[in-house]
């Protein structure tokens, strides 16, 4: 079937307009004049000038970014491990707890992570502040990683490593020279849905945080308690704008990457 | 040699971030809650050896959990979380069902894109899209202002604060959580089954029941798991849209932990809906196992 029933049509028109006009509204209000923010009353940027003033919102801002950066980073490395151990790991003892480990945090409740994360350090004694966190968005963004990643391992050609081994590349030289290139676009996709997902928490922060380090969901959270804000519209839309402009680009890089593989892989097959 | 290291960081980490943490929460939740800081003191105390861990038996009274048992604010919370989600979990597969039909059925150079459009949303900040609604459902808000101008409604409908708004702020965010499975058990359908079924007598709503249904149903039941478990605990969507009138245990439990400081009492909150959400838990996990080695 190439062309789109009635039946589908409406569904998809109906299903995108839900999940895209609130974002709409919310856009098009953080360019209002007025501080109500349900009323129209003239296009303005004022306040996003007063959110570039606002001392508290750049420091957050600042505590996020350093704590995503950190944390994806390290959760794409153990997370990529976990998956490789999953997938090629055969046997071993305890697989069957490690990959519940593994699974479990995807649908744990935040509350629960964030408590139980908590007592940890507070029983160890480890003042709570960036460290505290970043241990804690490693620990669930690494599943996620770690699912992104092995997804990738399970669709591709084994022959290939077997390959690079028989043609005398040591076990650490094939996987850095035929597994890696080939799951690269899913470590790095595991890596950018590790740094929103740092950027987007609230609830697992707002435990692991202490006074000295507040994220910026924490402060949004406390600020939109009150009520909504034009301000908020404004960090918010500059927020959607940058993870708009990532995901495109990312999904653009890995296509491109995914088509010159693709273009080996034929080249490859007329050699033969 | 490499391999074993390979195995041990991602283990050991778990093992410490994860796993051990939950028995701190079981072991917090038999304390007794007092006023200092840490707010509760121990009753397990390792460093007597058998004699602490015989005396710790002997005075296990279980208080925190009797407690749960008697306010009868906790079991209405379980109650109203696990009802909440049951219903929010069957209007998601409702609102997404159709549109991972409809991506699956759109021309082939679409779905790239159609995909890309379902998974920028689950990018962008849960709070954000929480908070959007906030400015729509109030009773000057948008939807409020279009229904009048429309002629609907003569006087402004109370959604903010109550549940409904609860269960439009979960379907909303959760829905790309149903959509992804389900588009993707349908994608790898053989679409002449359909036709076979057609050609045998099926009317096309009964080949949708007996073959489309059957063959989407790994999709169906991990998108169910993945919105009905986290929704149980869930407490940004309440907090923000449900009002003082919503009771979920997550925000009890947040409350329980933050407001009153009463930590063995929040660690027992914890742990029973910990026990609740074994029993999904298992069977999500079983699912997907299940499908990576149908695919391997």
């Amino acid at each position: 079937m190439n062309r789109l029933s009635w039946f589908n049509a409406v569904s998809l028109t109906l299903g995108f307009a839900f999940l895209y006009i609130p974002m709409i509204i919310l856009i098009i209000f953080s360019f209002n004049e007025s501080k109500l923010v349900t009323v129209w009353a003239g296009f303005s940027t004022k306040w996003y000038g007063e959110l570039l003033q606002n001392e508290a919102f750049l420091d957050a801002a600042w505590v996020t970014v350093r704590v995503a950066v950190f944390s994806s980073t390290l959760a794409t490395i153990l997370g990529t491990a976990a998956a490789y151990v999953l997938v090629r790991g055969g046997r071993f003892f305890g697989r069957t707890l490690f990959s519940g480990m593994i699974y479990a945090p995807l649908v744990m409740p935040e509350v629960i992570t964030g408590l139980s994360l908590l007592l940890l350090f507070i029983g160890i004694g480890l003042d709570r502040g960036i460290l505290t966190i970043v241990l804690a968005h490693t620990t669930f963004s690494m599943c996620f990683v770690s699912v992104v990643v092995s997804s990738r391992l399970v669709t591709f050609d084994r022959s290939l490593e077997e390959a690079a081994l028989d043609l005398g590349c040591s076990a650490a030289q094939a996987f850095r020279l035929v597994t890696l290139p080939i799951i690269a676009p899913a470590v790095i996709s595991g890596w950018l849905l590790a740094f929103t997902l740092s950027l987007d928490d609230l609830v697992i922060a707002s435990f692991t945080s202490g006074p000295s380090a507040t994220t910026l969901p924490i402060k949004i959270f406390s600020a939109v308690r009150l009520g909504v804000s034009p301000e908020i519209n404004a960090l918010s839309t500059l927020m959607i704008a940058v993870v708009t402009v990532g995901v495109i680009t990312a999904s653009l890089v890995t296509k491109r990457a995914m088509m010159r593989q693709k273009q080996d892989e034929m080249a490859a097959a007329r050699a033969e | 040699m490499r391999r074993a290291l390979l195995i041990a960081v991602p283990y050991v980490w778990l093992l410490a971030l994860f796993l051990v943490p939950f028995f701190i929460v079981l072991k917090i939740s038999l304390s007794d809650s007092v006023l200092a800081i840490p707010p509760y003191a121990p009753k397990l105390d390792l460093s007597q050896g058998w004699a602490g861990i015989r005396e710790f038996f002997a005075a296990l009274d279980l208080e925190n959990f009797v407690w749960l048992t008697e306010d009868a604010l906790y079991w209405k919370a379980y109650l109203s979380s696990v009802k909440i989600a049951l219903i929010s979990t069957i209007l998601t597969l409702i609102v997404g069902y159709p549109i991972a039909y409809g991506m699956a059925r759109a021309p082939v150079e679409w779905r790239p894109t159609l995909m890309m459009l379902v998974i920028l949303p689950f990018w962008t900040s849960f709070l954000i899209r929480v908070y959007a609604w906030m400015g729509i459902l109030s009773n000057e808000g948008f939807l409020n202002q279009f229904l009048l101008w429309t002629g609907i409604i003569a006087e402004p409908l109370t959604i903010l604060n109550t549940q409904k708004a609860v269960y439009i702020g979960i379907v909303y965010t959760y829905l790309p959580f149903m959509i992804l499975p389900i588009y993707s058990a349908l994608e790898r359908m053989d679409e002449s089954l359909i036709e076979a079924a057609e050609d045998l007598g099926c009317s096309r709503v009964q080949a949708f029941w007996l073959v489309t249904i059957p063959l989407s149903r790994p999709g169906i039941i991990a998108g169910c798991f993945l919105v009905m478990i986290p929704v149980i605990g869930e407490f940004v969507i309440p907090s923000l849209l449900g009002g003082s009138g919503t009771l979920m245990i997550g925000k009890v439990l947040w409350e329980e932990f933050f407001a009153n400081r009463d930590w063995p009492v929040a660690s027992a909150v914890a742990v029973v809906l910990l026990l609740i959400l074994v029993i999904p838990i298992v069977l999500f996990q079983r699912n997907q196992q299940k499908q990576t080695e149908a695919e391997q």
